[in-house]
């Protein structure tokens, strides 16, 4: 889709096609934030972190793709927020605990029934190359 | 990379300091696991100890178990730390595996224990405070059996199999700040450390600390820096030690081993290495292709844990008298100096006495029983001292019987040799055995006379003063009364009448 | 089309209580209608034509040996979306890593429906992982709009959504992470709320970023939405944030909602939410919507929340993040697909997750591991956890203002097959309004308003947290109004699907 706002002409926005939230969303790419842009390697580095085997030109596409998306959401680094305490849960709760007390689990069964591979009660995988646990 | 030189232990201590940091890893003996109602119990068929949850299935979530929260602060409390008012699960990401959800859910970011020491005395009965930087909560991850290589090893397997039994078991993790300054006494003192810890954890009764099943685990972390130089080195971690034993000689070697790296102009990398325990030595880990980068943030499915304050004084009395309290406490009470206490705890027999004592017998003869006779029968059975099949109260009856006089000490050991052959209790030994000390006097006279007229020569030697001489008496007194003549009473009738 | 078909669930469930139909016909009917469109639809991934069948038959039987019904709703058929585990049905959370899993233990809200004699006719479609807003990257291929075919029915949930609007099923589950349960809702003409953070056990239900993921009642009618959160809703020990109170009584607030009367109730009409950059349609449906409120008693209050406009950022680094964690046990070890590529567990475990998951799941991923990572974290993560402070904070001094706050509940309405497919920061827009409620846990309600261009648009109604009873009070005397003076409701215009 081609926006208005990226569009280098200067067109007004096409109320119902592209939002004027949208420019203020990509506008947000001359705040403050320089982490704005990955480069390709560093795409391929958080790709092999997440192991996710991408392909060369997914690569492209994706480096490309955050950097618009990066650029965006780098918006928060504009809002003054040192004394704010961050919120990472949405209720207020605290100490939720359970009683030490057994609960019926799986059957050795039910717990392999999906495994792609099983052998003597246990989840069959591919050597292991690593540290000893 | 070259067989490293192992530099003589004398050597390293001359030109080295050593720095010390401990991590030890406790799995907690609850009756489910950290966040899932699983059983935790050791040995089980594989994968009968799961769920959705510790199975890391899509849509399940965690809940954390109070009693496991209970023995962190209990923990750390006798740790001397500060308790956490308010603290949150993350989450440590990394992909193995051995565990479920590809993320650890641990404290790591916000420990519920901080800042609190323990002290750990040496051979010498000398005491080094260890300064535990913190104490906090995680879960285990499950075992894998690696197959197809030659030793079960997990390089050359050609494919493993994996048993989650022990993913999510509650684990503690308690993490020293560096020990500098312990020199040559190092690998001593990284064992009596972990001994402490291990005895303390006992004492609270959250674990069941057997290294051999993996329910206490360690990581030596050590450095080495010149001698005198004030500096702090790079570190090694070295894991998988499993014993004491290991501890020490863990240290021990990655002193040798740092030692022959730096003085052959070397320098010490930053690793993970593994002990083996044939050979004592320690070697390298995989290097990671990529940087560790754990991604740590607050784990959004559980929500904060914030003790109040009377929560925490509510489990501080809980607390059982501490190692050192008791150690303290009986020194005292009984009158031991450190090297008999040491004596009693190898001997594990610290229990036993206490419980003998508990049950009215003096502490000096409770102490002797346990320590001398008793041990003497334990080791001929190959058996533990607890596992003789006498009680204490068995044993402070037996002692009773011989400080009121019924019993001397020879037939005192013949009633303990009745209970050992499961003849009953004390009193059903002396009655079935006949076991009772003479005391009719007329007789007891009678015997001694018979005895002084037959060594008149002896009975010369106690009258010119020779008092000792009167045990030669004494020996014919007791033999002629089958043994159960108060020796004593002979003794003193004997100077009487000689 | 059968009549059946078109009734709402509270009168099924009427029907079927004083036996005038069986709930096996009920279900039948809607299987029937199932077969028919669902070709062109695509609303479902997979339809559980015998179980349902013995389920109801299962309601039957208890209803005519005198039994009182299990709910309010038993008998009632719905779909559910392939986010919530079944033993009984393969749950793929609309991935290809999931293809053919069969989960061995039941969702909180699965449990909960059985038990409440509620016919479960099968899984809907869905963004994979609940990550879109078209249903477009499921991996098992679009949902079409019933209103227009050629168009989306928005997502996550279209699946949900779009069997509604297709009369395949009266109720229907969603889940709500950004918008997914309102904005398909808006699309469609249908009814679908996010309830409070913690009030509906999130326990079985596939994670796409957990401190925002809720499920929801999806209906045709505020009351049957209602009906629906009741049985859904209340606390559950398996969920740590599941909130420990009693469920507002939302269906009372339905019921005394559609007399029409809210003198007296402050609704806070959000000034950075409409107007500039929404499509002229549906700013106009929305501004008719708040003149009809006024004239149902309601005192209309101006509001201002300045940090929604940086809650887009907050949601696309939290959401993310969350995601790259959640996502990382679809591993190709324990369950789910493996793609053997002959090599050690590490290269499976990647050219699995490569193989198995879809460009947008991807992103997403990839964003989450770069937001979290030593370096960026206080820039990023840290720093949208503050924006969420900030946001949270606006609606606390609006509900200060006003019982419920208004706003439209999209940008604009449905929008064709394809169109933003490739675009992923026009297709985050569609959440622009509905995101802010799930950063700051709150609660909100989509209602049809009326329709622009020949397509529906949809009014949000939110409220704070555990005040859903306004929400829905002003909800259902919105839609009876609307439904009074429009001829009947909006969902009946909704033109007959055809292949």
């Amino acid at each position: 889709m081609a926006c208005p706002s990226r569009d280098p002409t200067g067109r007004p926005p096409i109320a119902g096609s592209c939002p004027s939230r949208l420019e203020d969303f990509l506008s947000s790419t001359e705040g403050p934030a320089d982490t704005s842009g990955l480069t390709r390697d560093e795409v391929a580095h958080l790709a092999r972190l997440a192991r996710l085997a991408v392909t060369d030109d997914e690569l492209d596409v994706l480096a490309g793709q955050l950097e618009v998306i990066l650029g965006a959401v780098a918006s928060v680094g504009e809002v003054a927020a040192d004394d704010i305490p961050p919120m990472s849960h949405a209720v207020p709760l605290e100490n939720v605990f359970r009683a030490d007390e057994r609960r019926p689990g799986l059957s050795q069964q039910q717990a392999l029934a999906g495994a792609p591979a099983a052998e003597d009660g246990r989840f069959r995988v591919p050597r292991i190359l690593g540290e000893e646990a | 990379m070259s067989a490293p030189t192992l530099v003589d232990f004398d050597e390293v201590v001359e030109r080295f300091d050593p720095t010390l940091g401990l991590e030890v890893h406790v799995e907690l003996n609850t009756n489910t696991k950290m966040f899932c109602g699983c059983p935790t119990e050791f040995g089980a068929e594989p994968n009968t100890q799961v769920c959705p949850v510790c199975l890391g299935l899509p849509g399940a979530l965690p809940v954390v178990n109070r009693t496991a929260v209970e023995s962190a602060i209990r923990i750390g409390l006798a740790l001397n730390c500060s308790i956490a008012p308010w603290g949150r699960f993350a989450r440590k990401n990394y992909f193995y595996p051995d565990m479920p959800k590809n993320f650890q859910t641990s404290q790591y970011d916000e420990p519920i224990a901080v800042d609190g020491w323990l002290d750990v005395e040496l051979e010498d009965g000398s005491t080094v405070r260890v300064e535990i930087e913190r104490a906090h909560m995680e879960e285990d991850t499950g075992k894998s059996l690696h197959v197809g290589g030659a030793t079960g090893r997990i390089h050359g397997a050609e494919y493993s199999l994996l048993d989650y039994n022990r993913a999510g078991v509650p684990l503690i993790e308690i993490v020293t700040k560096t020990i500098p300054g312990t020199g040559a006494r190092a690998p001593e003192v990284a064992r009596a450390y972990v001994t402490a810890l291990r005895d303390l954890l006992r004492a609270l009764g959250v674990s069941d600390v057997r290294m051999e099943q993996g329910s206490l685990r360690c990581d030596v972390n050590l450095s080495l820096a010149p001698k005198g130089s004030g500096e702090l080195g790079t570190r090694t971690e070295t894991k998988n030690v499993n014993s004491l034993r290991s501890v020490e000689r863990a240290v021990r070697h990655e002193m040798s081993r740092q030692a022959g790296v730096l003085l052959d102009g070397g320098a010490i990398v930053q690793e993970t290495r593994h002990f083996e325990e044939q050979g004592g030595t320690t070697r390298a880990g995989r290097r990671k292709e990529t940087s560790e980068d754990y991604r740590y943030f607050p784990e959004p499915d559980l929500t904060p844990i914030a003790p109040s304050a009377a929560w925490v004084e509510e489990l501080r009395a809980t607390l059982p008298e501490l190692p050192w309290e008791r150690r303290r406490r009986i020194t005292g009470e009984w009158g031991l100096s450190p090297e008999e206490l040491r004596d009693l705890v190898n001997a594990g027999a610290l229990d036993l006495v206490e419980a003998t004592v508990a049950a009215g017998a003096p502490a000096g003869e409770a102490r002797s029983w346990w320590v001398a006779y008793l041990s003497q029968q334990a080791n001929t059975r190959g058996v533990e001292l607890a596992a003789l099949p006498i009680t204490p109260e068995q044993v402070a009856r037996v002692i009773a019987l011989v400080g009121s006089g019924e019993l001397n000490n020879k037939l005192a050991r013949q009633v303990v040799d009745g209970v050992l052959a499961g003849e009953g209790s004390p009193d059903d030994v002396v009655a079935a055995r006949g076991l009772v000390v003479v005391s009719d006097e007329g007789a007891l006279v009678a015997a001694v006379d018979e005895a002084l007229a037959a060594q008149p020569d002896v009975v010369e030697k106690i009258r010119g003063g020779k008092v000792q001489a009167a045990g030669a008496i004494v020996g014919a007194v007791m033999k002629a009364t089958g043994g159960k003549a108060d020796a004593k009473r002979v003794r003193e009738l004997i100077l009487e009448r000689a | 089309m059968d009549e059946l078909t078109r009734l709402t669930a509270a009168e099924l469930a009427e029907r079927i209580r004083t036996r005038e139909v069986s709930a096996v016909e009920v279900t039948r009917a809607h299987l029937d209608r199932i077969a028919a469109v669902d070709d062109t639809v695509h609303a479902f991934l997979h339809v559980a034509g015998e179980s349902a069948l013995e389920s109801a038959s299962l309601v039957d039987a208890s209803l005519d040996a005198g039994t009182a019904p299990a709910s309010p709703l038993a008998g009632v058929p719905l779909a559910l979306k392939d986010v919530f585990t079944t033993t009984d049905m393969p749950t793929t959370a609309g991935s290809r890593i999931l293809e053919g899993w069969r989960p061995p233990y039941d969702a909180t809200v699965t449990s909960r429906l059985r038990a409440a004699g509620i016919t479960i006719l099968g899984k809907t479609n869905m963004d994979e992982f609940a990550m879109g807003s078209s249903t477009e990257y499921s991996a098992y291929g679009p949902t079409r709009n019933p209103w227009d075919t050629a168009r989306v029915p928005g997502g996550s949930g279209g699946g949900s959504a779009a069997s509604l609007a297709a009369f395949e099923a009266p109720l229907a589950i969603g889940t709500d992470t950004g918008g997914s349960i309102r904005q398909p809702a808006a699309f469609t003409g249908t009814v679908g709320v996010k309830p409070t953070y913690g009030g509906v056990s999130r326990y079985g239900l596939i994670a796409c970023a957990s401190s925002l993921d809720q499920a929801g009642p999806c209906a045709r009618t505020v009351l049957d939405a209602a009906l629906l959160h009741e049985v859904i809703g209340g606390y559950d020990p398996m969920d740590s944030t599941s909130i420990d109170a009693p469920v507002p009584s939302v269906v009372e607030a339905a019921r005394s909602g559609a007399t029409g009367d809210l003198t007296g109730v402050r609704v806070g009409v959000v000034r950075e939410m409409g107007g500039e950059g929404y499509q002229p349609g549906v700013q106009a449906s929305y501004e008719a919507a708040l003149r009809r409120l006024e004239k149902l008693g309601a005192e209309l209050v101006e509001v201002s929340c300045p940090h929604f406009q940086y809650g887009m950022a907050a949601y696309y680094l939290i959401l993310p993040s969350e995601v790259s964690s959640n996502l990382a046990r679809f591993d190709a070890m324990r369950y789910g697909l493996r793609v053997d590529s002959g090599a050690g567990a590490e290269e499976v475990m990647a050219a699995t997750r490569e193989a198995g998951f879809g460009p947008e799941v991807k992103r997403r991923i990839i964003l989450g591991t770069y937001a979290l990572s030593a370096g960026y974290y206080d820039a990023y993560y840290g720093q949208a956890q503050k924006v969420r402070t900030l946001i949270a904070r606006d609606f606390a001094a609006a509900y200060a203002k006003a019982d419920v706050l208004v706003s439209p509940t999209t940008p604009t309405t449905a929008f064709p097959i394809g169109e933003k497919v490739d675009d992923p920061l026009a297709m985050y827009l569609n959440d622009l309004a509905t995101i802010p409620t799930n950063l700051a846990g709150t609660a909100g309600i989509s209602v049809p308003t009326g329709l622009a261009d020949g397509l529906p648009v949809g009014l949000q109604v939110m409220a704070p947290a555990l005040g859903e009873a306004a929400m829905y009070r002003v909800a259902a005397a919105y839609e009876a109004a609307r439904d009074a003076e429009d001829g009947g409701p909006l969902i009946h215009r909704v033109p007959e699907v055809t292949a």
